[in-house]
């Protein structure tokens, strides 16, 4: 009986290290979306230049929707390049890169957008709720979307070449459908 | 007793909402345009946004948070609401797009009842472990009350006469 306590004691840690080791590997900032793999969100929004913007009128396309701000450094600065150097690499291709711009002021994104010489469409959403229909809960965030429409691949963090063309290249090889 | 009522008075006013909302759908082909906004109580929207979890804090709910994001949220919940949607039907729109993640108690259902049961199991764990520790020291043989000590004739007679010597 004794002997049976002498490892009983310190066998009752096991399962608390095992739960402590598993909850240091997984990042809480990880947190799967339930929209991939389901129809994007459909929204209808305006330019900054005022042209309209929906989602419906790019069916058909591979999609590329990023969520960013213009305080939002260093992440949202280390990504624009990349996302203006890739839309201007794609645009003949089908692919077409939208911005949403979420919890800002219209001069700010403005600047942001004049500072890198954005091309690719940029929409403001003061509501927020688009950025509530796509689950986002930081910026920046990335949304792919097939030529279904359907989200595939959500991003989180700063966007690379890396990520892009893989990501977009793998969609555009992809029969346009089902 | 008051908030009782106002709580059954609101249910009903909401459920009316809504089938007047589905009435409204089913009796006109194309989608009527967005019905004027009925008025949405105050504590309604709390109660929901207490529930969420602010996607941009460490720990706080939609309702306690000062941030834009949470701010935004609230007023979702406030627009939803007064398009005639239930609290928790706009509950659902928010855990369709964050997941359960954005439930500040996780439901209490699957993986998830682990940590519902666990506490009260650890309880009766601790409870019946410490029952078995008093229970061992109160029984111990060992720490029986010691036998009185055998005190022969001659010996008590010598106690008497020097306690009769003190006094």
């Amino acid at each position: 009986m004794k002997q049976l306590w002498r490892w009983l004691i310190p066998l009752a840690a096991v399962p608390v290290l095992a739960l402590l080791a598993y909850g240091f590997r997984v990042s809480p900032r990880d947190i799967p979306s339930p929209l991939v793999g389901r129809p994007a969100p459909a929204f209808a929004l305006a330019t900054l230049e005022g042209t309209p913007l929906s989602l419906a009128s790019h069916r058909g396309k591979v999609v590329v929707v990023n969520f960013w701000a213009s305080w939002c450094y260093p992440a949202c600065y280390e990504e624009a390049p990349v996302l203006e150097r890739n839309w201007r690499g794609y645009r003949d291709r089908d692919v077409i890169v939208v911005g949403v711009d979420i919890q800002d002021k219209r001069e700010a994104a403005e600047k942001f957008v004049g500072d890198f010489g954005l091309t690719f469409p940029i929409a403001l959403d003061l509501k927020g709720t688009v950025s509530v229909d796509y689950g986002v809960y930081g910026v920046p965030e990335t949304f792919f979307l097939d030529r279904q429409g359907r989200i595939r691949v959500k991003h989180v963090g700063a966007v690379t070449d890396d990520v892009f063309r893989k990501t977009v290249d793998r969609l555009l090889a992809e029969p346009s459908s089902p | 007793m008051s908030r009782a009522v106002t709580r059954l008075l609101l249910a009903l006013v909401l459920v009316g909402a809504v089938a007047s909302a589905a009435w409204a759908q089913s009796a006109t082909a194309p989608p009527a345009p967005a019905q004027p906004a009925k008025p949405v109580n105050q504590e309604v929207v709390h109660e929901v946004a207490a529930q969420l979890r602010c996607v941009v804090c460490q720990n706080l709910s939609v309702a306690d948070s000062p941030s834009e994001m949470a701010s935004q949220m609230r007023a979702i919940i406030r627009e939803r609401l007064a398009a005639g949607e239930s609290p928790a039907e706009v509950q659902r729109y928010f855990v369709d797009r964050y997941g359960e993640w954005i439930l500040l108690s996780p439901p209490r259902r699957g993986f998830n009842l682990l940590v519902w049961l666990l506490p009260f199991v650890a309880v009766v764990v601790g409870l019946v472990a410490a029952g078995a520790l008093v229970w061992r020291w109160t029984h111990r043989p060992g720490r029986a009350r010691p036998a009185p000590v055998a005190v022969d004739a001659a010996m008590s007679e010598r106690i008497r006469r020097e306690l009769e010597r003190e006094s």
